[in-house]
This record gives structure tokens, C-alpha cells and sequence, in this order.
């Protein structure tokens, strides 16, 4: 490239390539002859000009939005005439970015995140409240449930999350008669791996290990159909109609969480002892009668119930996660997956914090 | 019968409605005359489909009336206003169609839920609604393997399963291949002369407005007001606003433009 002052007018010579590969897009802002005294126009000479893209569309632009606060005439009777057309399309001068938003303070951070908090609580509450009068409802068949939909629910809740919560609670079950036997044979104790597996299993790890698997499989599921069904208009289909979405759509899923995971619950701590017992008799020559007799006395009803009664709490707490969540994502297919990944944190880490609450509380009550 | 003696279904006075405090479009009146096929025309972002939204009763309006009848909409009591919604007939972008049932339950829904009917009725039903669309084969499909033109079929079945006296289409052609577009066009007039339903329309498919619109409005964005009214065809030959010019001509408005035009060889 080649600068030719002549007069009033400068000659740019442009020649060779000109492409995105060969060399970096020429600033015009660094040409320093653009503030030259008594300059009124720039012309161009491009017969030596090769190959040529949109790294001389840039150069062109800069220099023409730089003349013209100049009063400088940008003549571009030379350049070639496609190039004409494309610099046309272009804004002679650059708008000014929009002014950063304003980040809000600490305190106003703090203040907003507190009223959308209250605000989400009260929405959950509402929620539940509305799914426990409409389960009341559903069960003397007033409500908008199409049955269908709550077999399919159970069907997804139950059955088919069966392998995966038998697989889990076996291992579990396996894991604390391995994890017992080496501390318990110290006090010469193994008898007692019985009731260390039992109790765990009944009390907390059935409970808790089934809630996950529901948490992960079910919960995120729920927030997902729900999201996509957001996404694509299908929710805004339902409420033109005025089929009310908290019985058509979230009560058959909320019913089936919460009457499957206290059965899989059941089921769970079944294949956990199960799982003990295998590694006990099996591998720790535990008399298998013994660890019957042992599992017997340890596991009493009140821990059963115990168990029975956080997994209903835990099930209802993942299907309102879910479904809330579903409900409250955006239209875009994104939002589908964040709202699938987020009811599986909020299920699992609810799950914990509930458990630890119903464990303070068993510590008050002495059970 | 005659569009223009007839009285309005639906009057809308002074509407003024959007997203989050800020108003998409201020102080909108219309009449929208029984057994009219009525537009809602303007350039994307100008609000169509957020009216749409307010006139389906998904948002409601920071100002303004609207009345179905001598119904004041959106001032009634919520359960009554939600029972209202078995009088109407919308037809989503894309079919909106509930994804985990066939094609066939999809239109049988409504029926189930707002009907005492017997499964035997509502299944003849369904099948007429399907095949006045022209989907007789599809009914026990998925939406998921239908096309994009199927779709808005079984979209408009599942509209008018109720028998609905307005049928709100939300750009009813987008995504169709001219002739799929045109099919659906003549399908929405036959509806109309057959039910005598009430149509009202987002788009801005010029072959659609042109077709098959009787009378409408034009939203602007800039202004957010309407900036002209009366059939898509007049407004087309008649109306002088530069926007509306431009959108019924598909002329650039950009003198810039038009003069890059003439210089090239």
C-alpha cells in the first residue's frame, strides 16, 4: 500500500492481497497523514489490487469514518465497484456502545435477593398448599387429572426407577458390613455388623440414597418436561384452554413421587440389609440365623416409620423442586438443561439439609 | 353476510400492555367484526404477538377494555375469565401441540375436559376435526413425527375442537413452503365460511394477509401505536405511511439504499 499526497486530494494506492490470512487488518486510525492541513479528499487506485476480503472493507470503513468528522470527502469512485456496494451497507459513523448497565451495590444485591427469596417462598408454599388440597381433591376424583397421566407417572416413579434404586441400596448395605466389620472385629463385635447395617439402612441410608436416585432421575425430569413444555407453548396451550396446570400437570407427577418413593423406600432397605447379609455370611463367617436374629432385634418398627416418614418428605420436596422449577424456567431450549441441572442440585441439597432438620428434631424427641 | 354491518365480537378501547413496567404498545383500539378474518400486521418486535398474548388472556393489559360480546374480559372474576377460554380457539406457533400424546388426543382434550360427551362421540369428533384439516392418517402419530405443515394442522383441529366462536392464529404460515401456506390459507377460509367462525391473525406473510384478510391493523414499532387499519389489500394500494408502505411492497424505505441501487452497473 502506497499513500500519494498530491494537492488537496491524497491518492491511496492500494495493490497486492488484501485478505483475512495474509497480514493484520490495516488500522486506519493509525494513519497519521488523516490529519494533514488543508486535506479535503481521499481517492484510491486500486488496478494493482489482488484478492481482497473483509479486512479492506475494515481499512476502507476506518478511514471513511475518520474523514467525515474531518470534513475530508471520501471518494470512493476507485475502489472496486462490489466493495462500493458492500462499504454502503455500512454506518458512515460508529454509534456510540450503549452505557454499561450500572452494577448494583452490596446492599441493594443483598436487598433483592432477600425479596426474591420471600417472594419464591411464597410461591413454593402456595404450591404445596394447592397440591395438598387437590390431592385431597384427586382422591375423591374431583380433580382435572387425567388418569393416563398418573399411571404414566407411576409407572416412571416406581417401577422403572426399581434396578437403579436396588443396585444402589445393595451396595450401600455391602459397604457398611465391610466398613463395620473392620472397626467392629477390633472389639471382637462382628455380631453386632447386624445391627449396624440394619439401623443405617432403615433409618438413614435408605431414605437418603433413594431420595438422591429420585432426585437425579425423576426430579430433573420433571423440570426438564415441564421447561420444554414452556419452551414450545405447550403450557400457554393449556392455560388459554383453562385447564388449571397444577392438576393436569403437576399433581399427577407430585401423587406419584410421593406415593412411589416411600414404597422404593421400603424396597430399598429390604436389599440393603440384603446386601449386608450377602457380605456377612458370605465373606465375614457370619452365621446367617445370627445376622436374622440380630437385624430382627435392632431394626424396630418406630426406626422403620422414621425412614417411611422422611422419604415422603423427601419426595414431595423434589417433586415441587422440580415442577416449580420446570414451571418458573425461561422459553429458550438453554433454559431447558439449566432447569433440569438445577432441580437435581436443589432436590439433592434439599434432600441433606431436610434430613439433617428430621435429625435434629429425632434427637429431641429421642427416637 | 355482510362484515361491515355486522357487530363487533370482539372491541378492544385504548389498550396499553408489555413486559415488566415498559409498554410495547400504547392505547390500541379495534373492532373486530363477527365472521371477519382479522390481521394484526407490523414488523417484527412491534408487539403482534404480545397483543396476541393480551386478546388469548396470557397478559393482562396495564390500560384498557376489552370485550368479547358485551363481556368486559379482562375485568371478570379469574375463574369465569378461564371458563372463557372454552370459547376460543388458538393456534400457537409451531402447533404448540402437548408433545407426550398423539395427535388425536391432542384435539380430543379439550372435549374431555370441558365435555360430558362418551369416548365414542368425542372420538367421532375427533375425527372429523381431523380430517376437515386433512390429517385422517396422522392421528395416532407423535407431534415429534410430524412436519412443520402437519403440525399447524393438527394445531388448528385442536383449536377448533371446541367449536370455538374466535380463532386467534399466531403466524399461522411461518415456516411453510408456499404451497403448504397457501393449502393452510384456503383451509382457514373454509373453516370461516363453514363454522362462521371469527378469525384474528399475527402475521406477516404478504401472500397470507393478502389472501385471505378482510380487515386489520398495523402496529408500529417507533411510535407503538396503530398506525393504519382497514384490509391488508387496501393498505397495500391505498395507505401512504412509509412503513406501511414499505411492509406491503417489501420496498426499502432507505433513500441510502435505493441510491447504491442505481449506482451499480
Amino acid at each position: 500500500m502506497a499513500i500519494q499526497v498530491d494537492g488537496a486530494d491524497t491518492l491511496v494506492i492500494l495493490s497486492g492481497d488484501w485478505t483475512i490470512g495474509d497480514s493484520e487488518a490495516a488500522a486506519a486510525e493509525r494513519e497519521t497523514w488523516l490529519d494533514r492541513q488543508g486535506l479535503k479528499a481521499i481517492v484510491f487506485d486500486t488496478r494493482r489490487l489482488g484478492r481482497w476480503d473483509s479486512s479492506l472493507l475494515v481499512y476502507l470503513a476506518g478511514l471513511r469514518r475518520n474523514a467525515v468528522p474531518r470534513s475530508i470527502r471520501f471518494d470512493d469512485g476507485g475502489i472496486p465497484v462490489a466493495a462500493q456496494r458492500l462499504l454502503a451497507l455500512l454506518p458512515e459513523s460508529v454509534t456510540a456502545p450503549a452505557a454499561p448497565t450500572r452494577r448494583p451495590g452490596l446492599v441493594e444485591t443483598l436487598g433483592v435477593a432477600a425479596i426474591s427469596a420471600w417472594i419464591e417462598l411464597a410461591a413454593v408454599t402456595t404450591l404445596l398448599g394447592g397440591q395438598v388440597l387437590q390431592a385431597g381433591a384427586a382422591s375423591f376424583g374431583r380433580a382435572r387429572m387425567r388418569r393416563a397421566d398418573l399411571l404414566t407417572c407411576i409407572y416412571d416413579a416406581g417401577i422403572a426407577a426399581l434396578p437403579m434404586v436396588a443396585l444402589v441400596n445393595v451396595l450401600v448395605g455391602a459397604i457398611l458390613a465391610f466398613v463395620g466389620a473392620i472397626e467392629l472385629r477390633r472389639f471382637g463385635a462382628e455380631v453386632y455388623i447386624a445391627n449396624l447395617v440394619g439401623i443405617a439402612q432403615v433409618r438413614e441410608m435408605a431414605p437418603v440414597m433413594t431420595a438422591i436416585v429420585m432426585a437425579g432421575r425423576t426430579g430433573g425430569a420433571y423440570a426438564a418436561e415441564i421447561a420444554s413444555m414452556q419452551a414450545s407453548n405447550e403450557l400457554d396451550a393449556l392455560s388459554v384452554l383453562g385447564v388449571p396446570i397444577q392438576d393436569y400437570l403437576i399433581l399427577p407427577r407430585v401423587l406419584a413421587l410421593t406415593l412411589m418413593t416411600p414404597l422404593l423406600y421400603l424396597y430399598g432397605s429390604f436389599v440393603g440389609i440384603l446386601g449386608g447379609f450377602a457380605v456377612a455370611v458370605s465373606m465375614l463367617d457370619m452365621s446367617p440365623e445370627l445376622f436374622i436374629a440380630q437385624t430382627r432385634d435392632a431394626v424396630t418398627m418406630t426406626q422403620v416409620i422414621f425412614g417411611f416418614t422422611k422419604s415422603i418428605a423427601f419426595a414431595a420436596l423434589i417433586a415441587i423442586a422440580g415442577c416449580r422449577i420446570g414451571l418458573k424456567a425461561g422459553r429458550s431450549t438453554t433454559d431447558v438443561g439449566h432447569a433440569a441441572t438445577h432441580a437435581v442440585v436443589v432436590g439433592i441439597v434439599g434432600v441433606i439439609v431436610v434430613d439433617a432438620i428430621f435429625a435434629v428434631c429425632a434427637n429431641a424427641l429421642g427416637i | 353476510m355482510d362484515a361491515s354491518q355486522a357487530t363487533p365480537t370482539l372491541k378492544a378501547r385504548g389498550l396499553t400492555f408489555g413486559y415488566g413496567g415498559e409498554a410495547v404498545q400504547i392505547d390500541v383500539s379495534f373492532d373486530v367484526k363477527q365472521g371477519s378474518i382479522f390481521a394484526i400486521m407490523g414488523e417484527s418486535g412491534c408487539g403482534k404477538s404480545t397483543l396476541l398474548k393480551v386478546l388469548i388472556g396470557l397478559l393482562r393489559p396495564s390500560a384498557g377494555t376489552l370485550h368479547f360480546g358485551a363481556q368486559d374480559y379482562w375485568s371478570m372474576e379469574d375463574p369465569t375469565r378461564e371458563a372463557f377460554g372454552k370459547r376460543i380457539g388458538v393456534l400457537f406457533q409451531g402447533g404448540a401441540l402437548w408433545s407426550s400424546m398423539t395427535v388425536a388426543e391432542n384435539v380430543a382434550l379439550p372435549l374431555q375436559m370441558f365435555t360430558g360427551l362418551s369416548p365414542a362421540s368425542i372420538d367421532a369428533l375427533v375425527q372429523l376435526k381431523l380430517s376437515l384439516v386433512g390429517l385422517d392418517s396422522g392421528r395416532t402419530s407423535m407431534p415429534a413425527d410430524l412436519s412443520g405443515g402437519m403440525r399447524q394442522r393438527a394445531g388448528l383441529a385442536r383449536a377448533m375442537s371446541l367449536d370455538p366462536e374466535i380463532l386467534f392464529l399466531d403466524e399461522p404460515s411461518a415456516g411453510l413452503d408456499p404451497i403448504a401456506a397457501k393449502r393452510f390459507d384456503d383451509l382457514i377460509l373454509e373453516l370461516r365460511d363453514g363454522f362462521g367462525v371469527t378469525v384474528v391473525m399475527v402475521s406477516h406473510e404478504l401472500a397470507s394477509l393478502f389472501g385471505i384478510c378482510d380487515d386489520g391493523i398495523f402496529l408500529d414499532a417507533q411510535s407503538r401505536s396503530v398506525i393504519a387499519r382497514g384490509a391488508p389489500t387496501m393498505l397495500r394500494d391505498r395507505c401512504d405511511n412509509v412503513t406501511v408502505h414499505a411492509f406491503m411492497t417489501r420496498e426499502k424505505p432507505n433513500a441510502d439504499a435505493i441510491n447504491v441501487a442505481e449506482r451499480t452497473p
